[in-house]
Parts: C-alpha cells; sequence; structure tokens
C-alpha cells in the first residue's frame, strides 16, 4: 500500500469504529470494547508506519476534487509532513491510551458505547484535521471534534455542572469558530483556494491583502480552541467530564488543534508583525495568568486544566516569534505528559474518593496506595516544571530559545525575510520565564498535596485495574525519553535546531528549582496546620468503577467546600503565596463574571424584552382583533331591532344615496 | 299637456306612500300606504301610455293588472293582519318583533379576550337566544287564548 | 307635430285648460294623500284615501283614460276602501283619534321620504320638462278601445291574472278562517267558503 492510501486509512478507520459502535452498541454489547481500542490500535500502527515512511522527507501531497463548487474548489487533499505524521502519532497514542483506560474506568457505565463510539469519532475528526491539506475539511474535522466534545463533557448530564459545562464548551469554542469561518473565506477570496499549500504559495507571492484582519480573524477560532485568553474559560470547567475525556480531549487533541492550525498555517500570520504581536500579548496573558489560577485551584483535574492552558500558551507564544518547530515539539512532549498527568489523576480521584486537593491533604499513605500513578505522575510533573531531562524541558528550552534569539535579533526559524519584531520574542521571554517559576509552583504544591498528606490513613479500594496502570506506564515513557528526541526533531520540522542552549538552560531550570523550593518552604511553614481544621469529604461508593467517584466527587464539590473551584483551607500553600490574590484566581480572575456582564446580561436583557413585546405588544394587537370583531358583532346584533320598518328606512335610505348618487354622477359626466 | 304635470303627481304620491308605510304603526294603514304607491305607479303607466300612443296600449293593460293584483294584495294582506291581531291581539307593526336579536350589554362585547372564560359565555348566550324559540308557541298560544276571550 | 315643437309652443306661464284641471285635482289629490298617511283618525284615514283614488280617477279621466278611471272608482273606491274599512273594525281599530298612531321611526322615515321625492322629482322634471302630451286626435283609453287591445293582445295575461285572483281569493279564505277548537261557532261558515 502507498503511503497516502495508509495515511486516508487512519482517520478511517476510527471513524467506521465510531459508526459500528454507535449501531452496533445496543445489540452487540460484547463487540463494543473491541470495536472500540482495536481500530485506534490499528490507527496508530497506520499513523507510525506513514511517519516512518515519510521520514522527515518532503511533503506527500494528495487531492482527489469530489465535484466543482462553481467558485473556490474544495478538495479531499492530503499534506503529509513532519508536522502532520508525528502529531497523527501522538494523537493516535493518546487515544489507544485513553480508550484502553476508558474500559476499566467506565467498565459499568451504561452508556458506555456511545462514550467508546463518541471518542473514536473525536480521534476520527482530529486526524482529518491533522492530515487535511484543505482548509474546508479541516474544519469539518475541527466542528466535529467540537460537537463531540459537548457530547463527552455532558456524558454525566444528570449533574448540572456537566450540563452547565458541556453547554458552555460549545459556546465559547462556537463563539471563536465564526470569526475563523470568515477569516478562512477572507484567506480563500484572496488567494483563490482552500488548498494549503496553495495559500501557502500566494502568501509567500505576496497576493495576501489584508494578512493582519485575516490573521487575527483565524486566531480567534484559535483562541476559542486551544483556550487561549481571553477564550479560556470553557477548559476548566469542562472538567466536568470524565477524565480519560479531559485526557483525550481538553490535553493532548483538541486544544491542540488551534496550534497545529497556526504551525500549518504560520507564514499567513508571519505576513503581518501586529498579529504576531497580538498572538505574543495573548499568549503571555494566557500563561501567566494560568499558571496563578493553577496555583489556586483545589479540584486536582482544574489544577491540571489551567496548567493545559499554560502550556498552549508557551505553544502560541513559540507560534508568535515565528519558530512552529518548537510549537509542535512542545505540543507532542505536552500531549504525552498531559494525557499521563490527567489519566494518573483519574487514578489518584478513584483512590482517593475525591477530587478535592485540601482533602487529600489530609490522607496518609495515599501514594503507597497507587504505587503506579504515584511513580508516573511524579514523572510527569517533573516533565511539566522543566527539570531536564524529562521531555518537558527540552521542549520549553526550545520555545524559549526560540523566544531568546527574537528578542536579540539572531536569525530566526522564519529566516530574515519575515522579521518577527523583537518586541514579541522579549514578551514570550520574561512571560516564559515567568510561568516557569508558576508551573514549577503549582506542580510542587499538586505533588506534595497529594501524595505528602498528613492525618487519616487513605481508603484501601485495592489495586487499579491493570488497564489503567498499563497505559501510564505507556505514556511514561514518551514523558522520560521524549526529549532525547530533539536533536532528529529538526530533520522532521523546518530544519531550525530544537537543542537547549545553556543561558536559557540555566536561566529556565533556576527560575524552575526556584519556583519549586519556594513552594516546598511554604508547605513545611503551612501543613502543620493541616491538622487542625478538618476538612474534607469523599465519595459515597468507593468501590464502584472509578468514573462513578469521579462524578460524585466533582457534584458534592460545590456543597461540600462552598465553590467548584476553590476550597477553604488554610494549610494549602498557595494561598500564601498568592495572597490577596488567591480568591480573584480561585474564580479564574472572575472572567466569567466579566462574561456575565458583557454577552449574558445584554442577551437575557434583549431576550425579555422579546418576551415583553410578544406578551404586551403583539398579544395587544391579536388580542385587539379578537374584541374589534367582537364589537362589531355587538353592533350588529344592536342593530338587529326586529322592526320591519327599521330595515326597510335603513334599505331604503341606501337606495335613495346610490339613486343620487348615480343620477349626480351621470350628470358630472354628461356635463363634463 | 305637459308630461311633467303627471310626473311629478305621480312621484309626490309614491313619496307620501313611502312615508306611510316607514312611519305608519297600524298594518292596515301600512296597507293604504301601498295602495297609495300602486297608484302613483299606476298614474305613471297611464300618462306615459297616452304619451306615446302606443298600438298595444301595454301602459293601460299593465295599469288594469296592477289594480286586479293590488285588489288581490288588499285581500290576502288583510287575512294576514287579521290572523296576526288573532295571534298577538295586536295589528302594530312595530311590536312584532319576534325576530329581534337579544340585546347583550356592552361588558360582554369587551370581556372574555380569554377562550377559557369566553367559552361558558358564548354557548349561554346562544341558549338565550336559542330560548324564545320552544317557548314562542306556548306565549303565542297565551296571547290567542286573551285575544279570543 | 313633434313634442318638442309643441313644447315649446305651450309654456308653463300659459297653461290650458286642461292642465289647469289636472293641476287643482293634483293638489287635491296629494293633500288627501298626505291627510291619509299622517291622520290620527285611523277611519279618517282610509276616507281620505277614498278622496285621493277618487281624485286619481278624475286625473285618468283628464288623460282620455276612461275606462281605466271607471275601473278605479269601481275596484279601489268601491271596494277596496270598503275592504279597508272592515279590516280596521275587525281588528278592533280605535274611532277616535289614536295618538300612538305614527311610529318612533317618523323623523327618519320622513327624511327618506323626503329625499327621495327631492330626487324623485329634480330627475322627472329634468327628464320631461319639455315633453308635451298630444291629447287630441282619436281617443286612447275609451272602453271600446281598452276592450280591443285586452281581448286582442293580452287575452293570455289576462286569464293568467284571473288564475292569479282565484288563488287569492283562496289564500285569503285559509289565512283568515279560524281553525281548531274556536271554530266551533261558526263551523257551515269555513266548507262553504272552500266552495
Amino acid at each position: 500500500m502507498t503511503t497516502t492510501t495508509l495515511a486516508v486509512l487512519v482517520p478511517l478507520l476510527p471513524f467506521l469504529a465510531a459508526a459500528a459502535g454507535l449501531l452496533l452498541g445496543r445489540t452487540a454489547p460484547g463487540f463494543v470494547r473491541p470495536l472500540a481500542v482495536v481500530p485506534v490500535l490499528a490507527a496508530l500502527g497506520l499513523a507510525v508506519t506513514v511517519a516512518v515512511r515519510q521520514g522527515g522527507g518532503p511533503a506527500i501531497d494528495a487531492a482527489t476534487r469530489l465535484t466543482p463548487t462553481g467558485s473556490v474548489p474544495v478538495d479531499l487533499a492530503l499534506h503529509l509532513d513532519g508536522f502532520a505524521a508525528l502529531t497523527a502519532v501522538l494523537v493516535t497514542l493518546v487515544a489507544s491510551c485513553v480508550q484502553i483506560y476508558s474500559t476499566a474506568y467506565l467498565r459499568d457505565d451504561p452508556r458506555y458505547p456511545s462514550y467508546a463510539a463518541l471518542v473514536s469519532l473525536f480521534t476520527s475528526a482530529m486526524l482529518l484535521v491533522v492530515y487535511s491539506g484543505d482548509l474546508m475539511v479541516l474544519l469539518v474535522g475541527w466542528e466535529v471534534m467540537g460537537i463531540c466534545s459537548y457530547f463527552l463533557v455532558g456524558h454525566y448530564w444528570e449533574t448540572p455542572q456537566a450540563r452547565a459545562a458541556s453547554l458552555k464548551a460549545f459556546l465559547v469554542t462556537k463563539l471563536g469558530d465564526v470569526p475563523f469561518l470568515i477569516g478562512l473565506f477572507a484567506l480563500a477570496a484572496d488567494t483563490g483556494t482552500f488548498r494549503i499549500t496553495g495559500i501557502l504559495e500566494a502568501v509567500a507571492d505576496g497576493r495576501l491583502d489584508h494578512p493582519t484582519i485575516t490573521a487575527l480573524l483565524l486566531l480567534a477560532g484559535v483562541a476559542g480552541k486551544s483556550a487561549q485568553f481571553p477564550l479560556h474559560t470553557w477548559l476548566p470547567d469542562a472538567m466536568a467530564g470524565p477524565t480519560p475525556v479531559s485526557a483525550l480531549i481538553h490535553a493532548a487533541t483538541m486544544v491542540a488543534a488551534g496550534v497545529y492550525v497556526v504551525a500549518r498555517l504560520l507564514p499567513v500570520f508571519a505576513a503581518s508583525a501586529a498579529a504576531l504581536i497580538v498572538l505574543a500579548v495573548l499568549a503571555a496573558i494566557t500563561m501567566v495568568g494560568s499558571g496563578v489560577c493553577a496555583l489556586a485551584q483545589d479540584d486536582i483535574k482544574r489544577v491540571l486544566a489551567y496548567s493545559t492552558i499554560g502550556q498552549l500558551g508557551y505553544m502560541t507564544g513559540a507560534l508568535a516569534v515565528g519558530d512552529r518547530g518548537a510549537a509542535v515539539f512542545h505540543l507532542l512532549a505536552h500531549g504525552a505528559f498531559k494525557a499521563l498527568l490527567f489519566l494518573a489523576a483519574g487514578v489518584v480521584i478513584h483512590a482517593a474518593g475525591t477530587n478535592s486537593l485540601a482533602a487529600m491533604s489530609r490522607m496518609r499513605g495515599l501514594a503507597r496506595r497507587i504505587p503506579d500513578a504515584y511513580w508516573t505522575m511524579t514523572l510527569a510533573l517533573l516533565a511539566l516544571a522543566a527539570i531536564p531531562p524529562f521531555a518537558g524541558f527540552f521542549s520549553k528550552e526550545a520555545v524559549l530559545v526560540a523566544a531568546e534569539h527574537t528578542a536579540l535579533g539572531e536569525p530566526t526559524a522564519l529566516g530574515e525575510a519575515a522579521a518577527v519584531p523583537a518586541g514579541a520574542g522579549w514578551i514570550v521571554l520574561v512571560s516564559g520565564l515567568l510561568t516557569a517559576v508558576l508551573t514549577a509552583a503549582y506542580a510542587t504544591r499538586l505533588w506534595l498535596l497529594a501524595f505528602r498528606g498528613h492525618g487519616a490513613e487513605a481508603p484501601d479500594h485495592g489495586r487499579q485495574p491493570l488497564a489503567m496502570n498499563a497505559v501510564l506506564w505507556v505514556l511514561a515513557l514518551p514523558s522520560l525519553a521524549f526529549g532525547l528526541a530533539a536533536p532528529l526533531l529538526p530533520d522532521w520540522f523546518d530544519g531550525h535546531p530544537l537543542t537547549p542552549t545553556t543561558t536559557t538552560a540555566v536561566l529556565g531550570t533556576g527560575v524552575a528549582l526556584v519556583g519549586a523550593l519556594v513552594t516546598y518552604a511554604t508547605w513545611r511553614h503551612t501543613t502543620a496546620r493541616a491538622g487542625r481544621s478538618p476538612l474534607g469529604a469523599v465519595a459515597a461508593h468507593p468501590d464502584a468503577e472509578p468514573a462513578v467517584s469521579e462524578a460524585e466527587a466533582i457534584a458534592t464539590h460545590t456543597p461540600a467546600y462552598g465553590d467548584i473551584a476553590a476550597a477553604p483551607d488554610p494549610a494549602d500553600p498557595g494561598r500564601l503565596l498568592l495572597g490577596p490574590l488567591h480568591r480573584p484566581a480561585a474564580a479564574g480572575f472572575h472572567l466569567d463574571a466579566v462574561y456575565t456582564a458583557l454577552f449574558v446580561r445584554p442577551v437575557r436583557a434583549a431576550a425579555s424584552l422579546v418576551a415583553f413585546l410578544d406578551r404586551e405588544v403583539v398579544e395587544t394587537y391579536v388580542r385587539g382583533a379578537g374584541a374589534g370583531s367582537r364589537l362589531l358583532g355587538w353592533t350588529v346584533r344592536r342593530a338587529q331591532t326586529g322592526n320591519v320598518q327599521t330595515y326597510l328606512i335603513v334599505l331604503l335610505a341606501g337606495s335613495t344615496a346610490l339613486a343620487v348618487a348615480a343620477v349626480v354622477l351621470a350628470h358630472v359626466n354628461a356635463g363634463s | 299637456m305637459h308630461l311633467a304635470y303627471p310626473a311629478v303627481l305621480a312621484a309626490l304620491l309614491f313619496c307620501t306612500g313611502l312615508y306611510g308605510v316607514l312611519a305608519r304603526r297600524n298594518a292596515i294603514l301600512v296597507l293604504m300606504s301601498v295602495e297609495l304607491m300602486l297608484n302613483a305607479v299606476n298614474l305613471n303607466l297611464v300618462a306615459f301610455d297616452v304619451w306615446l300612443r302606443d298600438t298595444l296600449h301595454a301602459g293601460q293593460a299593465l295599469t288594469l293588472f296592477t289594480i286586479a293584483i293590488a285588489a288581490a294584495e288588499i285581500g290576502i294582506g288583510l287575512a294576514i293582519v287579521l290572523m296576526v291581531y288573532r295571534n298577538r291581539a295586536t295589528s302594530d307593526v312595530d311590536r312584532l318583533r319576534d325576530t329581534a336579536e337579544p340585546r347583550p350589554p356592552l361588558s360582554s362585547a369587551l370581556r372574555a379576550t380569554d377562550p377559557d372564560t369566553d367559552a361558558p359565555g358564548g354557548p349561554a348566550g346562544d341558549a338565550d337566544s336559542g330560548d324564545p324559540d320552544p317557548d314562542d308557541p306556548g306565549r303565542a298560544a297565551g296571547e290567542k287564548a286573551e285575544a279570543t276571550a | 307635430m313633434s313634442p318638442l315643437a309643441a313644447a315649446a309652443a305651450h309654456g308653463f306661464l300659459s297653461p290650458t285648460g286642461v292642465e289647469i284641471a289636472f293641476l287643482l285635482v293634483g293638489v287635491v289629490t296629494l293633500g288627501a294623500a298626505v291627510l291619509t298617511v299622517t291622520t290620527r283618525h285611523l277611519v279618517h284615514a282610509a276616507l281620505w284615501l277614498v278622496v285621493a283614488l277618487g281624485g286619481l280617477a278624475v286625473e285618468y279621466l283628464l288623460l282620455t283614460a276612461e275606462f281605466i278611471a271607471w275601473v278605479q272608482v269601481l275596484i279601489y273606491v268601491g271596494s277596496v276602501v270598503v275592504l279597508l274599512l272592515f279590516g280596521l273594525m275587525l281588528t278592533r281599530a280605535p274611532i277616535g283619534r289614536s295618538p300612538d298612531a305614527d311610529s318612533g321611526n317618523r323623523p327618519a322615515a320622513l327624511a327618506v321620504a323626503v329625499a327621495a321625492a327631492a330626487a324623485l322629482v329634480w330627475v322627472v322634471v329634468d327628464a320631461f320638462r319639455a315633453t308635451w302630451i298630444d291629447l287630441d286626435g282619436p281617443a286612447q283609453g275609451s272602453t271600446r278601445v281598452s276592450g280591443e287591445i285586452l281581448f286582442r293582445h293580452w287575452v293570455l295575461p289576462f286569464e293568467a291574472l284571473s288564475v292569479l285572483l282565484l288563488a287569492a281569493l283562496v289564500g285569503a279564505i285559509v289565512l283568515s278562517r279560524r281553525d281548531g277548537a274556536d271554530a266551533g261557532g261558526d263551523q257551515a261558515a269555513p266548507p262553504r267558503k272552500d266552495r
């Protein structure tokens, strides 16, 4: 089989699996698990084969035109370069892990068949985005992901949190998708094609008339999908979905789609210095803000969600300085260790019976109960904090190096032709270093609170299922060792070196260590208070499937702690570190309130206005029509006196009037 | 002779009869007024027949027919008036108002925009207006008895 | 002689004798008619009707319609008025003044009647002010002429009219006979009428 055929099969297999799963889910429950796992594993194998065959060589393009559209043609096009091949491997790897993990995590869930089918469909859509060489086809996958995300976040639709979160995720991403669509049309209008290769050629020839507006429109969609400020608010709430969904969608794939699309279209953005500056500023705000927020969260998954937002900020930062190699490198590394973090967090939540870090910090020996999750999570947190030699270190260093080069005016990945403004470099570099401190701080806080608690012995629920633990170790491998591939990767990407330089390595590692040590010191100071203020609640059904524990934990968080995100825990080192910032940071800097004031209230006001108009104005006309005919009928009834002479008088008066009118008219006409 | 004289006289007589039909209360006086109107028409017919010198004398023939029909009409009309008088003890035209619509108050027209409250009101009103029909023979019989007593 | 020329020759300010007679009788007729529809004595109304119908008979004579004039006297004055008087008696109409002889519609009726009169007079005068009836020449309305045309040209309508009169007669009898228990008193009369 040719490479193209294999590449076509990669998104097709999960799609067929999804269709079969949805059709057979009820009639043949025995086939559901194989149907969920096997096609994704096969797709993984195929994606690896495609990657090996592509081998970092020149991009493979294949296209077939289904039908002429009359204007800008839409092609079923494949574009296989190093980025696509490696991203597809990551997607299939994480998807396989998630499917295997889900068989255990949701083992007794009555809605597992539809869940597995939707995950397969989601995987297929993401692979379509990755491999597609045509922006319209890419958009199809992009929107299918959005709708699948809606369904999967709302998996526990019995709880109000999940319902609200799924709607919010859908609406907020759609808020970005509308400008994105307009941006695509603007791009096609300028270049006359939806093919990415064609667009890039046109940009190279300088045929793009409005690069800034187009880039900013596209940026809105990317910000929605990749959870960048100011459209990031859906991601922390989306943690109401099951943990595997969070791992797949909100860590490794869907949020990466935005970054991936910018990477594919980077020349369009690079054509406008303003767009790059905006991208850099957004990335900086996202990084630092999410780091502060992560430090204040109580829900372990929300910490990870804010961390995801921050790491995506690194990627957009790398794109802002024009180095898509560094961005995709970080995307791959982050996808691996963040999926691992989420899946391990699922194990932790199940073992502890709670998702609250405050409650975990009052449990002793949680690490001993779940050694696999403990060790893999430690690995992943080290990778997240960018401690050498883990994967996160190398990818983050690549970003920082690119930013440093830009800031110092050295030649960048884009070459001399497209000058990236030095300001963008400085913004990304400074905020990146600041975020490194925060990242190390919240990673340390998470680890200390979850695994170094004092108090009662953690409950023993027996060993975690093999499917879950095995997956953790599979993902631990790239988290540990992917960084060593740094010297090889430039062959696959733009050929720009991604190895760390001494300055940034020392600087980055240094600030990370500082963040970790300060957090540790604070924790030593505050942990003594934990015993004094008892806090926490655990799930009511500790022996049920893990997903039930998690759903219960999420549903009880607000009643138990008074807030979905924060807990009034005096032993929290984050509280001391942030000081007065803690309260706004726990609430995501009240961005939701801003959205409420900006969008929800006006829409509600408009709706109530329409309701008022309908009830009071339109209804009045309707009633008036009825009352009018009623009144008319009443009048006519009054006229029916029963007196024949009255009738006759009216009749004759009418005839006389008509006769006189006829005569007068005849005279007038005769006279004229 | 000027044709205008008989024509104007006929028009005035007709309108006099018209006034009588509309204004008189007694049914027999109404019949008299109808006779006046018929005679005004007859005058017109005769006058125009004479003016046109019609060989068939259609005007005069029609006048004769009209007179005959008027006689028949007065016979039938008087018979009807007598019957009404026997049944109702009156021959006043404006008291024979059985076909009158019952007069609902204005509030019933303005109220009841709500179909729920309207539904009971509507059939009730219909029932009221329908009631007199079954009652009518009884009432008529009573009046008749009164008349013959 | 054409009518227009005749009309030009005979102005309204120089009436002929026939015209003067017609006008005078017309005024009397109209006055009697007006009294018929306005008087409050019901029986007087019937008597004024006699005067009006008699005046009309004279007008027919002046228009040379001799036969019709006599028919008018015979049928209207002779029988119709008698019938009406009988009707008044049978319905126990008050003999003296009855204050409620006119209904409440009187103003409206007056308005309609005056308007209709104005319109009709205007139209009629406008149309026929210059039209002249030549009353000379052979008699047009003598009994001989009327009989000839009636039985030569109008036989069929005449016969149909006789059937109609018969039907009206039967109808009047059926309507006015007493039926049921009340009919006991004059039981013998209705069958005889029916025959």
